[in-house]
């Protein structure tokens, strides 16, 4: 009896769906949404230089490289290198944020993959690809957890990792045996503070993976399915898409990036330690992609935008330490930065700052 | 009904079940020197979790309590030491100052259509950068206050003793009890929870709702705050981190659903007893290693979500039968 019903609304959905479509097509491929792209690289890209600028004035010597040892040295340099983990955990979560989820364990997820490492190299008899390969798929296990839990059982994504965020600790402490295990391992240790063509590993790894990340996502239809996903889960469902296979995916990746950064975060101290690596690590990624531009809604995402959204976090740490404030000023700045980015992302926020001007220029005409 | 209180009975069952897997294990258990004990020791964590049911009942969330307790602690001991004040004076300024900050992020919440999520995250930073800049190191708090409400008790038979932190949190409970499921502050507080549009089609003051919920919140954690600057006798900017994830742990372990509209304050209460019971549990083995209770808790977060998850799919499968 509704049958009928059905059919005739779906003609008419399908007559606006065709318009949206049309209009979707041409939203892409006009040259406004290259402007519109643009833009949006534009501001995460105008306060990284802002800052930047700001720590030259700070320190004249700020931009300055040196070269020691066959490698550069220098502020810049360090802030790339100390970036690399929140990075790579960025990366990652871009794709978990896209879906629409969140990934609350991924410094957990850290904190094992180091465990694993160090207590492989304590044995002695593993090489070094074994034990990074090991590492790898103990964080692919970890995201394989996350997402069945979020995709097949339907749990929400911060609960379901909010599981493996207060288990995964625990389980790091008992690989370690509530030790901190350290390991002697020259080769390891050059994957966290080795440098290979003037710029230290950790550099190379992070733009590795985001090359490889950008080839895999934006070669292939996996970008494309994945913000279709974080868009309208059931909607694309309907177009044939995975859903679920997806969501799946993209907290796999994000478990794989944790457990590279787990590795780089090990190799740099030569041990594990369960209680410490990677605690909060997780809010940081979180908010490099927030400030990157990306919705907690999902539907959309930029690796580089988010890997720029990381910069700005470890420049504005770094700008505390180089203005010769004292470090306790640290969190209050990084809280208020955050608040800014976010009101500026709010419409409403923006309009009433455009009323605001727009009324001090009609004035200002006025006299 | 019976769905939405079937996780609550499952918790109910389970706190018995662990009782008496402790009782029938170690000597002394059983007594209610270890009741009494549990709530004294979980008071700070079941404040919080009091407010952050609240907020979650809403469909939002709130990191930033471990940061407020922090904050308020700090506060807390700075005005009674170096600025010479009486502690009630003190409090009487931190729980208003803190509820003020809670009703700022729920404007934000609010008025700018911001993500709960990540807006209580800035609060977080934000409460314990504060914490941090007012003082990095610890800060004793000595005061004859303290001391007459360390000895202010009630002596029970069989070694049980509640103290007046543990008088205060009953009392909180008994409270928001009324407060959630008595009040039309806690109905508009599930009807937001529900579908926040129909809530407002139906007349609820929605705004006013989330920004007194966020309020209460965090006045809520200032309160547990200071519960908690009376077992310590000081106030620390890097104390109770974390404690956000272990209230939001104890919620949903309590049956309530993080989606929202759905649950009961009472299973919260237990959600925390439970976990208390855990770790009461682990000190009482002595053999068993601290980071197990970790292991626990979230293995019996994964049990409670997956068993929610399958009884409302049931419960709509049932539903779409009927239909």
């Amino acid at each position: 009896m509704t049958n009928e019903g059905v059919v005739v609304d779906q003609t008419h959905q399908d007559q606006s769906k065709a318009d949206q479509l049309k209009a979707a097509r041409q939203a892409r491929y006009s040259p406004g949404q290259s402007a519109h792209q643009f833009s949006l690289y534009l501001y995460p890209l105008v306060a990284l230089a802002l800052l930047l600028l700001v720590n030259l004035l700070l320190d004249p010597q700020f931009f300055s490289l040196q070269w020691q040892d066959g490698r550069l040295y220098g502020p810049l340099i360090d802030i790339v290198n100390r970036s690399a983990p929140v990075a790579l955990l960025a990366i990652g979560m871009s794709l978990v944020i896209a879906t629409g989820g969140i990934d609350l364990s991924v410094g957990a997820v850290m904190a094992i993959c180091g465990a694993v490492c160090a207590n492989l190299l304590v044995l002695g008899d593993w090489s070094i690809p074994a034990v990074i390969g090991l590492a790898v798929l103990t964080g692919l296990a970890c995201g394989l957890v996350n997402g069945f839990m979020v995709s097949y059982l339907g749990i929400q994504p911060i609960v379901a990792t909010l599981v493996l965020m207060v288990a995964g600790r625990g389980v790091a402490q008992l690989l370690n045996q509530g030790q901190i295990v350290t390991f002697q391992n020259p080769d390891f240790a050059a994957l966290g503070s080795g440098s290979f063509l003037a710029l230290p590993v950790p550099v190379w790894l992070v733009l590795l993976a985001l090359l490889m990340m950008q080839l895999l996502l934006r070669r292939t239809a996996l970008g494309l399915f994945i913000e279709a996903v974080g868009c309208n889960a059931k909607a694309s469902r309907y177009l044939g898409i995975d859903d679920r296979g997806i969501k799946l995916t993209v907290y796999l990746l994000a478990g794989g990036c944790a457990a590279l950064a787990g590795i780089i975060a090990t190799a740099d101290i030569q041990g594990s330690d369960a209680n410490n690596a990677g605690l909060w690590l997780e809010l940081d990624a979180i908010l490099a992609v927030v400030i990157g531009g990306a919705a907690l809604t999902g539907g959309r995402f930029s690796l580089p935008r988010a890997v720029i959204g990381v910069l700005i976090i470890q420049a504005l740490s770094t700008t505390i330490v180089v203005s010769g404030l004292p470090s306790k000023f640290n969190l209050l700045i990084k809280a208020l930065v955050i608040l800014l980015v976010l009101m500026l992302q709010s419409e409403l926020f923006r309009n009433q700052l455009k009323t605001l001007f727009s009324f001090g220029k009609l004035r200002g005409g006025k006299a | 009904m019976s769905r939405t209180c079937l996780p609550l009975w499952i918790t109910f069952a389970l706190v018995l079940l662990m009782f008496a897997a402790g009782a029938s294990q170690f000597d002394g258990f059983a007594s209610l020197r270890v009741v009494t004990n549990l709530i004294s020791d979980n008071a700070f964590l079941l404040v919080t979790a009091l407010g952050m049911t609240l907020v979650i009942l809403s469909g939002g969330i709130d990191l930033s309590v471990g940061s407020v307790i922090a904050l308020s602690g700090v506060a807390a001991a700075l005005l009674i030491g170096p600025y010479q004040w009486h502690p009630l004076l003190a409090f009487a300024l931190i729980l208003p100052c803190a509820a003020l900050f809670g009703a700022g992020m729920g404007a934000l919440i609010q008025y700018y259509q911001l993500q709960p999520f990540i807006v209580t995250l800035a609060g977080m930073f934000l409460a314990r950068g504060v914490a941090t800049l007012l003082s990095e190191e610890s800060v004793a708090i000595e005061h004859p206050f303290y001391d007459a409400v360390a000895e202010f008790g009630l002596e029970l038979p069989d070694g049980g003793w509640l103290g007046a932190t543990s008088l205060l949190t009953i009392a909180l409970v008994l409270l928001m009890l009324v407060l959630t499921h008595y009040s039309r502050f806690g109905s508009s507080i599930y009807a937001l929870g529900g579908n926040s549009q129909s809530a407002q089609l139906m007349g609820v003051p929605v705004a006013r709702t989330t920004i007194l919920l966020y309020a209460s919140s965090s006045m809520l954690a200032a309160m547990a705050g200071i519960i908690f600057s009376f077992y310590t006798y000081s106030g620390y900017a890097l104390a109770a981190v974390g404690v956000e994830l272990d209230a939001i742990a104890a919620v949903v372990i309590g049956g309530t659903l993080l989606t929202g509209g759905s649950g009961f304050m009472i299973g919260t209460v237990l959600g925390v007893l439970l976990m208390g019971l855990i770790q009461t549990y682990i000190n009482f083995d002595g053999s068993l290693s601290s980071w197990w209770s970790k292991i626990v808790i979230g293995g019996l977060l994964f049990f409670f979500i997956a068993l929610q998850k399958l009884l409302s799919h049931k419960w709509q499968n049932k539903a779409g039968g009927r239909a």
